[in-house]
């Protein structure tokens, strides 16, 4: 579930807000948004992937809440590691031409003779 | 935990006009405004999150069933078999081809498909570079969006025919209607709030609006489809690369699983009935990885993101249901511009049914992403064309909302019901493998019995202090209702036939080799319908139901 608005890197274009599928954050009046309804939080990343200041973080748990330290997420490169994946911001090239769904039927399976 | 304001009534209500209006922000939603508009159609969306980020799609990737001419033989014959006996081969062949035309469109869009040889190959998509492409066409053709704007409700003109829907902006705090010649529903399937990925969105608006409407149901038995997760996740739902895995109980004892050189559909769902099961992609060559890492990096970011590496270290895995929205039933069509039984109202990708595409099986990712393309784009022409024969009468039609369960307060002494506990009590019937994937009339009539008890207690008012409460209220009657209809229709089907799988009748009977069409609120009906040009299947004995 989402666990981190980081509001040291947060630029306040409320993006989040909008794009939220399950409207989980409030806008925060100038401020970072705030996780307003963290229970209807269904950890699908989105956010991550729209947040233009990589000021977000959505644990990979989805059931429980977990604590998280921004300092840690930071070092260990968690923050924005989606958009770095998807080549979404500024000074990425999208990724999408590096899909390789194509080559899936040329593997052999592990259990075919 | 803030709760929202009061929701503004009256004055403050936004109401506009379209010639069509789209209900949902998938790519069946994006494909229908695309081709509403296309028409000259005035097209508004609405959608309960944001078309872009909202649905299965667009939180994950997905290959399409987007095929050459020349291998479609090939592809009709592995699809009829796989759907047992209740794939329409018209209905595949028209998906094809309409699929293999429309794919260089979202290049000329400006997506971006991966080269062989230099030349493009678009037969898969990740998904959020997709919905985010999609939504910069609409928006360019001057279709209207309105996201954060659940619909509530479904108008009808006093003609009989379905003319708008009414809901809720639920960032604005206002209701909204909007009165169209002719409605998409384009909601997505239902997933009961599972957080199988994406699909949270998806609680069977569609059925509810459509039966309240007076229109039908199909293939609801087939609402059984569950996918694996990391336990640790328990969302993202993607097999592919458990194709690569050794399954390990908890004393590290190889569960194997294998049939015929490939991993038996029920050994999972039982192994994971006897206790935890855990996973560890070992069979993955570094060939393998370098491709599963690019084709399903969704699979891999939770695991990244705890620090897990699936190659070396065991880790829990569990099923999540995905119930209608990557198996079958749906909103029945009954034209080839998936028209509903109602006037007006047309259906699209998984709020359609997919049993002439798919059959009995899941259509999930290949199948059901070229289905939101075709119908999608059906539905939106045929609205539009329903629209356009209207003419200014459209405008002039007396509406009225037609939604019940879970949208008005009586009194307010009556008491009012908690539709959190209701959606508890409909998961608590759904979710359980013993349950939903293995399904006996016992079970089936034992969980019905709770099932119904929730519904009568929809009866009571709802609680709409805020715009939550309201949103909530209605899902809460749409997964009941939902639940409903798939337990009564997987009940009703006495046999095995693919998704609905009856341990107390493990065979397929050739003579139920039919639709179940379904709908009503309070008394649920039932009528069958024939299969047209599908092919008999093979070896209708075959037992359906294997046992690893």
């Amino acid at each position: 579930m989402i666990e981190l608005v980081s509001t040291s890197r947060c630029i306040g274009c409320d993006i989040c807000v909008k794009i939220c599928p399950t409207n989980v954050f409030d806008a925060g009046a100038g401020e970072a948004p705030t996780i307003a309804r963290q229970e209807d939080c269904q950890t699908c990343f989105m956010c991550e992937a729209y947040c233009p200041a990589d000021a977000l973080y959505v644990a990979p748990e989805s059931a429980s809440s977990v604590t998280v330290d921004e300092q840690t997420l930071s070092d260990t490169g968690r923050l924005g590691q989606y958009r770095e994946i998807l080549g979404w911001g500024p000074g990425r090239k999208n990724n999408s031409d590096q899909d390789t769904a194509h080559l899936l039927r040329s593997l052999r399976g592990p259990f075919r003779r | 935990m803030s709760a929202s304001p009061l929701v503004a009534r009256g004055d403050s209500e936004l109401k506009l006009h379209a010639d069509v209006l789209v209900v949902g922000g998938g790519p069946a939603a994006a494909w229908a405004a695309w081709s509403a508009a296309s028409q000259g159609a005035s097209v508004v969306v609405v959608d309960k999150g944001f078309l872009g980020a909202s649905g299965s799609a667009a939180a994950s990737g997905n290959g399409v069933l987007a095929v050459p001419p020349e291998e479609r033989e090939r592809v009709i014959a592995e699809r009829s078999r796989v759907g047992q006996g209740l794939v329409d081969v018209r209905w595949l062949e028209r998906m094809l081809e309409c699929t293999w035309q429309s794919m260089p469109l979202i290049e000329q869009w400006g997506y971006n498909f991966p080269k062989l040889d230099g030349r493009p190959v678009r037969n898969s998509y990740y998904g959020p570079e997709y919905m985010r492409v999609l939504r910069k066409q609409l928006l360019g053709m001057g279709v209207q969006i309105l996201d954060q704007s659940p619909a509530l409700e479904l108008l009808l003109a006093d003609d009989g025919s379905v003319a708008g829907a009414r809901g809720i902006r639920r960032q604005a705090h206002t209701y909204y209607s909007v009165q169209a010649g002719a409605v998409v529903l384009a909601t997505g399937g239902c997933a009961f709030l599972s957080k199988a990925l994406g699909s949270n969105v998806n609680t069977g608006d569609a059925f509810l609006m459509a039966a309240e409407a007076g229109a039908e149901l199909s293939g609801m038995e087939f609402s059984s489809q569950y996918a694996i997760s990391s336990a640790l996740n328990a969302t993202v739902t993607r097999g592919v690369p458990y194709g690569w895995a050794t399954f390990y109980d908890a004393s590290g004892n190889d569960l194997g699983g294998i049939v015929d050189g490939r991993r038996s559909e029920t050994f999972l769902p039982k192994a994971l009935l006897e206790g935890p099961v855990f996973a560890k992609l070992d069979r993955a060559t570094p060939e393998v990885r370098a491709v599963i890492e690019k084709s399903h990096f969704i699979a891999f970011l939770p695991l990244r993101k705890a620090g897990i590496d699936p190659y070396t270290q065991l880790f829990p895995v569990t099923l999540v249901l995905e119930g209608t929205v990557r198996g079958a039933g749906g909103v029945r069509i009954v034209d080839d511009d998936c028209a509903a039984t109602i006037p007006g109202l047309y259906a699209a990708g998984d709020a359609a049914t997919r049993e002439l595409i798919a059959g009995a099986a899941t259509g999930g990712g290949g199948p059901n992403a070229a289905w939101t393309i075709s119908s999608g784009q059906w539905a939106g022409a045929g609205a539009a064309r329903f629209a356009a024969s209207l003419g200014p009468l459209a405008r002039q039609r007396k509406v009225r909302g037609i939604g019940g369960v879970g949208l008005h307060k009586h009194q307010e002494t009556r008491p009012s019901y908690d539709a959190d506990r209701i959606i508890r009590g409909v998961q608590d019937e759904l979710f359980p493998l013993d349950k939903n994937f293995f399904r006996t009339e016992s079970g089936l009539t034992a969980s019905l019995a709770k099932l119904d008890d929730l519904w009568q207690e929809l009866s009571q008012d709802p609680r709409l202090d805020s715009v939550r409460d309201i949103e909530r209220a209605r899902t809460a009657a749409a997964l009941t209702a939902t639940a409903r209809w798939a337990y009564r229709s997987g009940l009703r089907r006495r046999e095995t036939r693919s998704l609905n799988r009856r341990l107390d009748y493990p065979d397929i009977d050739p003579n139920q080799r039919h639709y179940q069409v379904t709908g009503g609120l309070d008394q649920i009906w039932f009528r069958n319908e024939p299969v047209r040009g599908a092919a008999p299947l093979a070896s209708a004995s075959a037992r359906a139901l294997e046992t690893p």
